[in-house]
This record gives C-alpha cells, structure tokens and sequence, in this order.
C-alpha cells in the first residue's frame, strides 16, 4: 500500500469521526447515543492519596456506565513516571486506539497541547481537570486554586485576628497549580497586611515532604501563628512542629483524612480551629460526564467549566471524617444530572 | 588453520548478531504493537508514535559522546528542559539573545569537559550538581508553565514528509550524522579513543583536554537540538518537562550497544535504542491493555525484559 493511500485512509477516518460528531449534534442531547463510544482516561500520576481517590472514584462511576450502556468503554491509563512527554505519547497512543473522547489529568497545562490538538483534529474530544491543559479545543473543569489561597488568609485572620507571621507549604515546583494557590495566598497577605510570610518550604503536595522540610526550616524562623499550604502537607508541618517544641499554629488543613483526624483530636483538646479545603477528587468523574455529554451533542457545554473547591469547616468537618477512607481524601462523586446541572449553571 | 578460521568466522557472526540486536529488539516491539492494534501501523500511527521519539534520539545521542569519553551526564534531562525554556521564552521573543543563549549551553557544556579533565573530577558527580543547577535556572526562567515555541520550529517538527513519516526520516539522518561523524572520520576514532584508551591517545600525541572538551561540547549541542525538537512538539514548555530524559538515553545508549567502559558506542544503535525505548514504553503499553493499577510496574517490567535480552546475549558473547 503505498503511503498516500494510508493518508487518504487517515482522512477518511477523520471525516468520518466528524461526520458522526455532527450527526449526533443535530440529535441534540434527548438521548444517549453515546452507547458505542469509547472514553479513555490519560492520568499521569498515581501516587498519592487524592490521586489514588480520584482513580478509585472514576472507576467507580465509569464502570457503572459501562454496564448501564451509556458508554462503550471507560478505560484508565496511567504513565508510569511523572513525566510530560511520555503523557503526551500516552495521548497519541489513545488517538490511534480510536477512542471517542479522552479526560486528562494533564502533568502540564502547557506542554501536551501539541498532542491535545492532534487528538482535536482526529475528532476526539478532550476534556481536562486538576491539571488542565490551555489548548483551546480542549475542554477544561476547573477550579478556583487562586480564590482557594485568597480564602486561606480570611480564614487564617478569623482565627488569628491579630495577625502574625506565617509559614508558607509551597506544592510541587513550576506547575500551574502550585502557581494559583501561591499567587491567591500572596494577594490574601496584601488585604491583610497583619500577617507576613515570614518562611517558604516545598512540600510537593505530600506529607513526608513537607514534614522533612518544615522540621528542616523550623529553627531559622521566629514564633508563626499559622501555616498557609495547599493540601496534603498539613499533617506533615503539624508533625514537624510538635516534633521541635514549638507552639502549635493555625494549620490550614487539605481535606486529608489523616490532617482531618488530627484536627478532631486537637478539637477535642482544646477546641482547636481550623478550616479545610481542597479540590474534591471526585471532579474526575464530573470530567468524564462532561466527555459524555459532549459526545453526547450536547451543544451547551462550555469550554471552560468553574466547578467550587470542596471546603469543610468546624462545624462540619468531624460529619465528614467517617466517609473517608484511611489515607484517603474527602471525595464528592458526581451524576450525569450533577454535571448536566454545572453545564447549564456555567452556561447561563 | 582451519579452526582457526572457523572461530574468526563464528566471533564475526557473534558480532553480526551483536550488531543486530538493538535492530532486532525495535523489530520485536513493532511486531508486537502491529499484532495489538494493526491500525498503528500506517503513515499516520508512526507520525503519532515516533515523533516524541525524536527528542529522546537526540538526547540519547547526547548521552551517548560522554559515554564515549566514559563519563555520565546526569544533567541531560534538567538540561533539555532549561533548553524547552530557553527556546519557548527568549528565542521565540528575542531571537538573538536566545541562539546566544543556546550557544552559551553549549560553551558551558564544553568548560564542564575541561573542568572534568582537568580537575579529574568523576562526572557523576559534576553533572548531578549541574541537574540542580539547569532545574533551579529553568524555574527562574519559566516559574510557571508556558511560553511558545517559535512558528518555524512548530513547523519542522510537525513536517509531512512524503512516503516516509517525518520521525523516521529525522532518525535516519540523526542516526547517520552520528555514525559518520564518530565512526568514521580520523577525528571521530580521537573521541573514542578519550574514552577507550586515553593513555595511548596522550602518548601519540593528542590533547585529551580537547578531546574531552569537544565530547561534552557535542553532547550539550544535541541537547540543545533534543529540547527544541521537544518544545516544537510540545509547542509550549514546562519547567519539569526534560527530567526522565536522562535515563531514558543513558538506557537508549545501553540498549543500543554502548557500553559503559568507554570508547564503546554505536550511534546508529544509540537512535534505534532510543526508538525502542520509546515504543516499548508508551505504545505498547498502552495498546496492552493492562489494569491500572499494574500500567506502572508493567513499564517497567518491559523496559528490564528488553535491556536483559541485550545483556543475555552480550554475556554468551563474552563467554564463548
């Protein structure tokens, strides 16, 4: 077979895949028609807990579609290093398995577009969340990290009202998300200008990182009223703080069942405050509903998708603890109708 | 005699199959891809599952001029990042500052080579100092994702050649301007020779100062061409986008015949190495189908089946 006629097979696949997009369009989203299409999940990290929560939920979720018949498959991949190109060859890989639709967990916003606009032009819909990706084919669900900061040091002034200095859990280096929460924190420290940042540490999103690096920085710094971080490093600095002596600030806490745990025994103490919040794990199946609808016709659906971080506060925290597996992370597991309900709510 | 010749003939055959092996080990992991999902294997399935193989080519090369000078480079990856960087910010906005930065790379990489030398510092331990210094330089220059490679590299790397996909013939040439650069002209027996035998190199004469210089040189010189080939992929960069490179060519050097004791390389089975690796990583796993929670250790468990197939027969080799 000589190369050019491969090409014209390639087009014709391709024109095919948008001709069925555009029929099933005019369909409109009565109906499922999706019962023949195929959804693939591209993960690029698996090792941690709301990692591990997040698969755990969409397996969950996509699983039931399947023996439903909603979708034809709903397979996950996982690269096996954190790496970005390797996640991008993921996606082309899942381009010529001929999957219909594939949700990401993308390692970067930046750096898979090349191969997120390969898959847009085979007519595959790419939808992304957690770590979106900036292509704009794509589709992405996102989450407010930077109001997630700004929302930290309010919280922080309630408890603290007279302010103080602050430590600060850096997440992993040079990604977007690290990036908001970071910048959402730094403009909640300019409203309230009676706290200061006094010392930062990456804690890679993990507890045993940001307890080497907290216990590492801890003797350098003067007395801190609070710790402001970005979600499964304050188990980690509350550790690293009894460890060393030192008084125990406000931790600003991530939604992590061991941080949660150890707020309900300090609680139970001396009533120790706190608040807590994180992005729920369970957004990967609102990701993969969103797949769903799109290949489903549904035309409304925005390309950029603002869903709420999950918070938890005092008084409802200790209700919450008892859903969470051990080492796991408060999760919400979106409905077809939940995601249906947050296309027409961003729509309007 | 006529044993004699008849053991000449079977060590040339042992080298032939030596030869052939990283070509073998591609051809096996082909077929396998071919047998799990027969549409891979078109002009448009190799364009998908070779062309972020032409980075990791690039950066095995790389690997493969201070494996020649029996040294190890294990900033390769933070390098090829800084270089995604660098290419994605300065030389997509100012052009001329960004080639003199990239030639500035380059400069660096050749005074690490004196600095070696002449200090008889183990590489190992330069270059692990200098992964840290091109992460923390490539954070500076791009805190947070972004940045655009410039149109004319976005161009190149997503060229539709004709009747070839365009990663092959990108290998083809790599490979070939590799093999006769360093296997073939008088200057590329030098290099090897830095490597292999630096004794005998300095006793006739040469200066293994520059030798070593004009390895580490080259290797920052296909880094850079490994980055700018990624981000024109890629087409816009990340601070953590290189990292796994430096294994995956030290194991693409391995994989395609290099050896560790220096002066022992082969260019052309250096691309094919990193060709495999990159098939047998992402396609064929992917294509396999295995449940989640195995994917990881799965890649890895292919990646030992493949470097031991190669160990296996170098071993019979040297037995025999």
């Amino acid at each position: 077979m000589s190369s050019s006629q491969k090409i014209s097979k390639t087009t014709a696949i391709c024109a095919l895949a948008a001709a069925m997009l555009s029929s099933t369009a005019l369909v409109g989203h009565a109906q499922a028609e999706t019962g023949d299409k195929k959804i693939a999940f591209s993960n690029n990290y698996a090792g941690n807990s709301w990692r591990q929560a997040m698969l755990k939920s969409y397996e969950i979720v996509a699983k039931k579609a399947v023996a439903d018949k909603i979708v034809a498959a709903a397979d996950i991949f996982t690269t096996a290093d954190k790496e970005v190109p390797t996640q991008a060859a993921q996606i082309q890989n899942l381009i010529l398995q001929g999957y219909n639709a594939i949700v990401i967990n993308a390692g970067s916003p930046t750096a898979l577009n090349g191969a997120v606009k390969q898959a847009c032009s085979a007519g595959v819909v790419v939808v992304s969340f957690d770590g979106v990706v900036t292509e704009p084919c794509a589709y992405r669900i996102v989450v407010d990290f930077k109001g997630l900061g700004v929302e930290e040091v309010n919280q922080m002034a309630k408890f603290q009202p007279k302010g103080g200095n602050l430590l600060e859990i850096r997440g992993l280096a040079g990604t977007s998300i690290d990036d908001a929460i970071h910048t959402g924190i730094l403009e909640g420290v300019k409203a309230h200008p009676e706290f200061k940042i006094v010392g930062s540490v990456a804690g890679d999103w993990d507890q045993t990182t940001a307890q080497k690096a907290v216990a590492t920085v801890l003797p350098s710094l003067p007395l801190i009223v609070g710790v402001v971080d970005q979600g499964g490093d304050g188990y980690g600095a509350a550790q690293a703080i009894a460890a060393a002596g030192k008084p125990r600030p406000t931790i600003i806490m991530g939604n992590r069942q061991d941080e949660l745990a150890w707020w309900k025994e300090q609680k139970a103490k001396d009533g120790y405050q706190t608040w807590s919040a994180s992005i729920a794990p369970g957004v990967s199946t609102l990701a993969f509903w969103v797949a769903q609808q799109v290949l489903n016709g549904n035309t409304k659906v925005p390309h950029d998708l603002v869903v709420p971080y999950l918070a938890f506060t005092q008084d409802n925290f200790e209700a919450e603890l008892p859903n969470i597996t051990k080492g796991g992370v408060a999760s919400h597991e979106y409905t077809q109708a939940d995601a249906v309900a947050a296309i027409n709510a961003n729509a309007k | 005699m006529q044993a004699a010749a008849a053991a000449s003939r079977a060590t040339d055959m042992r080298r032939m199959i030596r030869a052939m092996l990283p070509a073998l080990s591609l051809a096996l992991v082909v077929a396998a891809i071919a047998y799990l999902n027969p549409r891979a294997i078109s002009y448009f399935g190799f364009t998908l599952m070779l062309n972020l193989a032409i980075p990791i080519a690039l950066a095995t090369m790389a690997q493969m001029f201070v494996i020649a000078g029996n040294d190890l480079d294990l900033s390769i990856g933070p390098f090829v990042g800084f270089v995604c960087c660098i290419t994605a910010t300065l030389l997509h906005d100012t052009p001329g500052l960004g080639v003199l930065a990239l030639l500035g790379c380059v400069g660096i990489y050749a005074a690490l080579g004196a600095l070696i030398h002449l200090r008889n510092l183990p590489s190992i331990v330069v270059t692990l100092g200098m992964s840290f210094v091109w992460q923390g330089a490539t954070i500076l220059l791009l805190p947070k994702p972004g940045g655009s490679a410039p149109q004319w590299l976005q161009d190149i790397m997503s060229v539709k050649t004709p009747f070839v996909p365009f990663p092959i013939v990108a290998a083809v040439i790599v490979a070939a301007i590799g093999y006769f650069g360093l296997m073939r002209t008088s200057y590329g027996a030098i290099l090897r020779g830095a490597g292999g035998n630096p004794v005998a190199l300095r006793r006739a004469g040469w200066s293994l100062l520059r030798a070593k210089m004009t390895l580490f040189a080259l290797t920052g010189l296909f880094g850079v061409l490994s980055g700018m080939a990624l981000v024109g992929i890629t087409t816009s960069a990340d601070a953590n986008i290189g990292n796994g490179y430096t294994l995956l060519s030290i194991a693409g050097v391995i994989l395609g015949g290099g050896e560790f004791t220096g002066g022992r390389v082969s260019p052309v089975g250096a691309v094919i190495g990193a060709l495999t690796m990159a098939m047998a990583a992402s396609p064929l796993l992917t294509f396999m189908h295995i449940p989640p929670d195995w994917q990881v250790a799965a890649n890895g468990a292919i990646l030992i089946i493949v470097l031991a197939a190669r160990v296996l027969i170098t071993r019979r080799d040297e037995a025999l």
